[in-house]
């Protein structure tokens, strides 16, 4: 490992603790939910909701009086001038010490990206609200427009003074090295972001499969209402027609049913020329992935191979089948 | 006829731009120019046009030809799925309209920039398919298979094991597209002839497949006018009868990637198909005197002879040597040169071709043509057609 893919995994290892974490003790938002923030608010929108605005309108509709525009949550919550003067935030505060960890790293940069939010009912005048913000999730690194950087998201969640939600919110930032900096660095040292292979997506008939590849494990879907085993996976036995259904860990022996050697066009994060075949598993199913460990010449129909799972990129493992002698 | 649709509608105008590998216009342009071209050749006018079919994978909306066209009102507009085993349902979806009098005039048509636009054989492009929605289970990409050529090898690789097909013997089918295209002025590859070892020296694609065993790519459209066999009779071209027309999915069917069968040395869709035009028409295998057998990858066409009754499981490479599916042989296959010689236009430059062999009037006519059959794409869930003589 060179000393700069050093650097970065330790600088990985570092911003990962961050996941899970509060920002800091939960926060009380300064002022109560009031007219006269409402009223700024809505002038800023151009937003002429009487329901925002004109009390005695207000009284006459589903509300029953005065209310805050939903998309003002996030507001009750802002703390002004000190967001951009780090030294008047607490010291504690565990976002602050994230970024600042990016700033030593040649992260300066931020942006927002993006926000959603889910509303549990609308705020009234005198509400008072209180928000607790956990650092969610730190992507892996990606290129973009700006520079090379990390997707942070903060989940908010506001609760009133019975501690129940009335809303929540996420929050993305890029933090990102400068692009001239990047390539900078790029240029120094690094080598360009090696291309990754096409991911599967993963739904509700297909995620635990490729999940349980993350893990190591090669699965069979098994029907619980017949024991048919069936791939690749789907919600209903085709035999049957129960939607029950289990798996088992397959034992990976099985043979090539039938295979390719891929040439063209060479497809950018795989190895060429690229084996694949199609394997019948000794359980009886048959499946499709790369064969290894073998030339591709010396590759036929009928032998004998085995699963091992292999880390083709971060983040994603697959089944390899390599030949058995 | 034990059907009711059968010879109740025809094909009596066809239309297309030229093939090329860069039209330089849009693919709307293109698809109003060839079914501009289909009217012309019917004898008929736009406002005479009340229905539409196309290709899910159609870009230009039905409505968008109708505006181009001035057609003033559609009563019937459908499209079919499968990418080119769309192709002859087109005409099914047009004859089936026309025959239950849902509409009197129906334009099918598919245009695109395959190209110099999105090429198929690009592969899928896109590193992270994060929206499940556009495709909801992919067991394939991780590995490498993102190409119709590497999904259809894997089907080739077993033929080959099961029945001791060669390499060779998916190169005649290659060398006799090429044969015909080379007299067809309108073909990509006119007056460019190949031989079997200009075949086995090219280079590999995905193993066992080599270059001159994929289709082309190109830019084009070709559009078919159907109405009802009573009035083709009174319009300007010898109409092709719709004899037969057929769709066909079966078991455990995925989109070219149908591998988990006891059995994937054949093509089952494609034998659902033969069995239904050999039903609905009341023909036979002799009664056709050339065909149209969809050739987006040479394999395919020894399984779909087989699965059409032609010949026998796995004596398909006996059936096709010597020269049988060459203009003056028994059997002459893709006359205007297949997907391989003359264009790739998803199928549909093959059923235009099947209407000039029934009218007598193709660039390599074959000699006494009653019927012809015309199949759709391969792998994928398919259809097929038998034309014929009034």
């Amino acid at each position: 490992m060179s000393e700069l893919e050093k650097k970065k995994t330790e600088f990985e290892a570092r911003i990962r603790e961050f996941v899970g974490l509060p920002e800091g003790p939960p926060y009380l938002c300064p002022d109560a939910v009031n007219e006269a923030m409402i009223r700024h608010w809505c002038d800023a929108m151009g937003d002429q909701n009487p329901a925002y605005l004109d009390a005695d309108a207000a009284a006459e509709t589903v509300h029953g009086g005065l209310v805050a525009p939903p998309t003002m949550l996030q507001s009750w919550e802002m703390r002004g001038y000190p967001m951009h003067d780090a030294t008047r935030l607490l010291p504690q505060n565990n976002q602050r010490k994230l970024h600042a960890a990016f700033d030593e790293a040649g992260y300066t940069g931020v942006v927002a990206t993006d926000t959603e939010q889910e509303y549990a009912r609308y705020l009234r005048p005198g509400d008072r609200i209180t928000a607790e913000t956990t650092i969610e999730s730190i992507s892996e690194e990606k290129a973009t427009a700006l520079g090379i950087g990390y997707f942070i998201v903060t989940r908010s969640v506001f609760s009133d003074e019975q501690g129940e939600e009335v809303g929540n919110l996420s929050f993305r930032v890029l933090k990102f090295k400068p692009a001239q900096e990047a390539q900078a660095a790029q240029e120094s040292a690094a080598a360009p972001a090696k291309p990754t292979r096409i991911r599967s997506p993963y739904g509700h008939d297909n995620g635990w499969w490729w999940e349980a590849c993350q893990e190591g494990r090669l699965l069979i879907q098994k029907c619980s209402g017949c024991g048919e085993l069936r791939h690749p996976p789907r919600p209903m036995c085709g035999s049957c027609q129960s939607t029950e259904w289990d798996s088992i860990e397959a034992s990976g022996r099985g043979s090539v049913y039938s295979f390719t050697v891929l040439h063209y066009p060479p497809i950018p994060g795989y190895d060429f020329p690229c084996p694949v075949g199609l394997i019948d598993l000794e359980e009886g199913t048959r499946i499709c992935a790369n064969i290894a460990g073998v030339e591709p010449e010396d590759i036929h129909i009928g032998m004998k191979v085995e699963c091992m799972f292999d880390d083709v990129d971060e983040g994603l493992k697959l089944p390899f089948f390599y030949m058995v002698e | 006829m034990s059907n009711s649709l059968s010879e109740r509608a025809a094909i009596v105008g066809i239309g297309a731009t030229e093939f090329s590998k860069a039209s330089g216009r849009s693919e709307l342009q293109l698809a109003l120019e060839a079914a501009k071209a289909a009217i012309d050749d019917a004898g008929l006018e736009p406002a005479d046009v009340d229905g539409m079919v196309t290709f899910t994978m159609e870009s230009s909306e039905e409505i968008a030809v109708a505006r181009g066209l001035g057609i003033p009102k559609l009563t019937h507009f459908s499209r079919v799925h499968f990418g080119g085993g769309a192709a002859c349902g087109t005409v099914q979806q047009a004859a089936m309209a026309v025959a239950t009098g849902v509409s009197k005039a129906v334009i099918c048509y598919r245009g695109f920039n395959e190209r110099s636009g999105r090429r198929f054989g690009a592969g899928r492009q896109g590193r992270t398919p994060d929206i499940p929605a556009a495709l909801p289970t992919d067991w394939y990409a991780p590995f490498g298979l993102v190409t119709p050529a590497a999904w259809v090898a894997m089907f080739a690789r077993r033929y080959m094991h099961e029945y001791g097909a060669t390499s060779e013997d998916f190169g005649r089918v290659a060398v006799a597209d090429r044969r015909h295209a080379a007299t067809n002025p309108k073909a990509w590859f006119y007056d460019r002839p190949i031989s079997l070892e200009d075949h086995q020296k090219s280079r590999w694609i995905v193993e066992p497949l080599h270059l001159l065993d994929c289709c082309q790519e190109s830019d084009g459209a070709v559009a078919l006018l159907v109405t009802s066999s009573e009035r083709a009779r009174d319009l300007r071209q010898p109409p092709a009868i719709i004899r037969a027309s057929a769709q066909g999915s079966s078991f455990e069917q995925e989109m070219m990637t149908s591998y988990y069968r006891d059995d994937i040395s054949g093509l089952d869709e494609m034998g659902l198909v033969g069995d239904q035009l050999w039903e609905m028409s009341g023909l036979r295998p002799d009664d056709i005197r050339t065909a149209v057998i969809y050739d987006h990858f040479t394999p395919f066409v020894l399984t779909q002879l087989e699965e059409l009754g032609f010949c026998k499981r796995g004596e398909a490479r006996h059936f096709i040597a010597d020269g049988r599916i060459e203009l003056d042989g028994e059997l002459p296959l893709n006359t205007h040169g297949g997907q391989l010689g003359e264009a790739y236009i998803h199928g549909m430059n093959g059923i235009a071709e099947g209407v000039r062999q029934v009218r007598g009037s193709a660039v390599n006519q074959v000699d006494a043509v009653e019927n012809v059959l015309v199949t759709a794409g391969t792998g994928v869930p398919t259809s097929g057609l038998i034309l014929g003589r009034a």
